[in-house]
């Protein structure tokens, strides 16, 4: 008995308290954008009772800000941008990783290192540039602003994964495909990138997570209401001066969040096989 | 596949040559690779030179600008302000790296046991890195409130703070504090995760034989587990140092770099200088001083690229 009890005391201290303290960490700020979203006002600025549970919950904040703002053309224009500039740089990927992965031609191994190398180049280099380009080509205030520019940080991003991914691919179906007469294009196109779903399905989460996180060029491409992205939709128009609304915030922080953690959801497995890469932004 | 057909016709060598050509590797190469990279060269190339361009011109916004040298450098150099804002960049840059390497380390040796419903816990712990920067923001602002912060609440009942607590986002001090957590926050679970993986790669049977030679449990984790976690190490820290470096996200919503400038990164100050000013030029100058930092970067992913 005192061996199993010293046993437990052991594993508390080496996984369930450090644990339990991980998760809290992490998991509050979660809990609190839901609480804070159901609260009524009356409780949400009230110091008299406690913070940390929801006495009258209410969807008066989700109603209101699905009737008062434009959320839901925020959530649109979002999603537009999102799959759009993915599905440009899933292509545009594949087209640079395949011959990167599989040719051996002069020149290769500096393409790869360039493409690394653009990969980390950080937006905040290059957006006062990028802001006067897109002013002189008219672009200012058009999703086409943010769909021609989220690329430039995820079609690197998705060649670099993809990459990583395909080396890992085994290259015998296409040396028999070679030998049976096939082209270099058709067996790539109909018998190396059927086998590399994975592969699509990870570069393909992180650049959509990655476009639904992208704050910067929105903020300063996207200045009218009706183009406007959620993150920036939020910021600008839930805060006006020093007035907060801090119920409609929250609802659209919950809101926003929960496209990119449904798809997550389904496709952890590749999202964490994708990020243990070692390939990946933080 | 009629393709196969062969031999061609004497009057279709020209078709057949092309195909030919086509099919080698350095050809096809730079065929399936052309329009990718003369979109990169065009919307990122062009861009990043412009940019130099840029930052040696006198450039108010909406004027043509005038060819200024290095003015504008001499200047970023002369400003106080500036000189406080590379402090900041390195100091949050360094203190956040440490805390998510520590953290992440620690996260992945307690998931790196068995305990029921792993994978879920695991899921759940990734959510601050896959949610939106801005709207996990959105959720600390709210937590480090002036007047209703629920931290403060909490900390006034346990009696540890005198009502009304600390203002963590007026105090310069605690502002810096408070970003570097938040920082930390959302990039942990990156590290841990990418950290447990590497553990996970270590054969059981090293530590059986460090634990028979009489290794206690730091020794193990000091000779075993950090020397073979090395590469993954270093790989994280790399990729993770200059998105940290040239934050922007969370400091332009959470303080725009207040209080009194005590949290403007390089980023948030060039955005300030650039869109705020309407100082292009200037704004351009004092972007590109993320770039030494990321050439050192890429000498070491250079080297890395190398070795493997």
């Amino acid at each position: 008995m005192i061996v199993e009890g010293r046993g437990f005391v052991r594993k508390a201290m080496r996984l369930w308290v450090p644990l339990a303290l991980f998760m809290i960490f992490t998991l509050f700020p979660f809990y609190w954008m839901v609480i804070t979203s159901l609260k009524p006002n009356a409780e949400l600025y009230s110091r008299k009772v406690s913070p940390l549970i929801v006495y009258h919950p209410t969807l008066k904040h989700f109603v209101d800000l699905l009737s008062e703002t434009n959320f839901l053309l925020w959530t649109w224009n979002t999603m537009l941008v999102a799959v759009i500039s993915t599905a440009i740089s899933l292509i545009f990927g594949v087209m640079l990783a395949y011959p990167l992965a599989r040719m051996k031609f002069a020149g290769g191994g500096l393409i790869a290192f360039t493409i690394a190398a653009t990969y980390l180049v950080p937006q905040p280099l290059l957006f006062i540039p990028m802001a006067d380009l897109i002013n002189r080509m008219q672009l200012g205030d058009t999703l086409t602003a943010v769909i021609l520019t989220y690329p430039t940080m995820l079609v690197p991003f998705c060649a670099w994964l993809l990459l990583g991914y395909f080396k890992t691919v085994p290259i015998e179906l296409e040396d028999a495909a070679r030998i049976d007469g096939a082209t270099r294009f058709q067996t790539m196109y109909r018998i190396f990138l059927p086998l590399c779903t994975p592969g699509f399905i990870s570069a393909g989460i992180f650049a959509f997570t990655l476009s639904q996180n992208e704050f910067l060029y929105a903020l300063i491409f996207l200045t009218s209401t009706d183009v406007r992205t959620v993150p920036v939709g939020a910021i600008s128009e839930l805060i006006r001066g020093d007035v907060f609304y801090w119920g409609q915030l929250m609802a659209a922080a919950l809101l926003g969040s929960i496209p990119v953690a449904v798809i997550y959801s389904f496709f952890v497995e590749h999202y964490v096989a994708g990020l243990t890469s070692g390939s990946v932004k933080a | 596949m009629s393709e196969q057909v062969l031999p061609l016709a004497a009057g279709r060598r020209a078709a057949f040559s092309w195909r030919r050509l086509f099919e080698r590797e350095d050809v096809f190469s730079w065929t399936l690779m052309a329009l990718p990279l003369i979109f990169l060269v065009v919307v990122l190339g062009y861009p990043f030179v412009y940019g130099i361009w840029l930052s040696l011109q006198d450039r108010p916004v909406a004027k043509a600008g005038t060819f200024v040298g290095l003015a504008n450098f001499a200047r970023d150099l002369d400003d106080p302000v500036f000189w406080r804002v590379a402090f900041n960049t390195f100091f949050y840059t360094g203190v956040a790296t440490l805390l998510k390497m520590v953290g992440g380390f620690g996260l992945a040796l307690v998931m790196n046991q068995t305990f029921p419903m792993k994978n879920l816990v695991r899921a759940l712990m990734l959510l601050p890195f896959i949610v939106p920067t801005v709207l996990s923001t959105i959720a600390f602002m709210w937590i480090l409130d002036p007047s209703f912060s629920v931290f403060n609440r909490v900390l006034i009942s346990t009696g540890l703070v005198e009502p009304p607590g600390p203002s963590w986002l007026g105090n310069p001090t605690l502002a810096m504090a408070s970003v570097i957590v938040i920082n930390t926050w959302r990039g942990l679970p990156f590290y841990g995760i990418t950290l447990l993986a590497g553990l996970q790669t270590i054969p059981p049977e090293l530590y059986e034989a460090a634990t028979i030679d009489g290794a206690t449990a730091p020794q193990r984790f000091w000779h075993v587990t950090l020397p073979l976690m090395m590469p993954v190490v270093y790989i994280v820290t790399l990729f993770s140092v200059i998105f940290t470096f040239s934050d922007f996200q969370l400091i332009y919503v959470l303080t725009h770099g207040g209080p009194a400038n005590a949290t403007h990164l390089f980023a948030t100050y060039a955005f300030d200088i650039a869109m705020g000013a309407g100082q292009f030029g200037l704004g351009a100058s004092i972007a590109l001083f993320i770039l030494p930092a990321l050439a050192l970067l890429l000498i070491a992913l250079a080297r890395y690229m190398r070795s493997n």
